[in-house]
């Protein structure tokens, strides 16, 4: 069987739409009898992602892969780039607005949350240039 | 404990799910920060928030969390409510404050569940 490959365009025009990528991976995993907790780590992490792209890099490009045995999302976007990833990684760090924290993100558990529900995951980050993440779940 | 129960205990009133009313719900959790949320994990929760939008919604269905209750006696806009009709939650509003609202649920036997480490 081949592997299913989903591609999402992530804009930034509008915060309420921020979700509907994973939503929607969400759904056709749930669909295709993936593992419920599988599901909620892959909707958890890319959500996540997805929220970061919205608010730090005017959106970008998500690719979900799902093989037998596992799902890979790669989030691609053209922002500022993540100028310390050590700081970004620690809980509670954020340099999101004031806007965004009144939105209910920006606590600085974007980046340590997708690190936590995902069995791997790798940034590549290019300052100017952009930054794409891979986060691998296991089924 | 039911969301019925929950809804009783918090004096609330549904805007949307009353048909799920009888399902059991086994944890809660209380915050406005969405990131804080999606720390935690455990099945067929309450999500008590004084934060009222979509993101809630969204929120809820990644982390397959059955029933919100805005606090405070807020009111989500309609297209809110359509969000959470469509994804088979529960809405509801109540009165009380978020420190009042955790108490009536954690004095009645509802649990935080635990932080997915």
């Amino acid at each position: 069987m081949s592997n299913l490959v989903l591609k999402y365009t992530v804009d930034n025009e509008d915060f309420t739409r921020a979700g509907e990528a994973s939503s929607d991976v969400k759904k056709k995993l749930k669909m295709m009898g993936v593992p419920p907790e599988a599901v909620r780590k892959v909707a958890i992490a890319m959500y996540e992602g997805e929220i970061n792209m919205v608010i730090h890099a005017d959106g970008g490009e998500i690719t979900v892969e799902i093989t037998p045995t596992q799902i890979v999302m790669v989030l691609k976007d053209k922002g500022p780039g993540i100028t310390d990833i050590e700081k970004a990684m620690q809980a509670g760090y954020s340099t999101a607005s004031e806007n965004i924290r009144a939105l209910g993100f920006g606590a600085g558990m974007g980046l340590p949350n997708m690190k936590k529900y995902s069995d791997e995951m790798d940034i590549d980050t290019v300052i100017g240039v952009g930054t794409t993440v891979t986060m691998k779940v296991n089924i | 404990m039911t969301i019925a129960d929950v809804k009783r205990l918090l004096n609330a009133e549904i805007l949307c799910g009353k048909e799920y009313v009888s399902k059991d719900v086994h944890t809660a959790c209380g915050s406005d920060l969405m990131s804080d949320v999606l720390a935690f994990v455990k099945d067929q929760s309450v999500l008590l928030t004084g934060l009222c939008n979509p993101q809630v919604i969204r929120t809820a269905e990644m982390m397959d969390i059955i029933c919100i209750c805005f606090i405070r006696g807020k009111k989500p806009e309609e297209n809110i409510i359509e969000l959470a009709k469509d994804r088979g939650l529960v809405v509801m509003t109540s009165p009380l404050r978020m420190f009042e609202a955790c108490g009536e649920l954690y004095a009645n036997g509802l649990s935080g569940g635990e932080l997915l480490e």
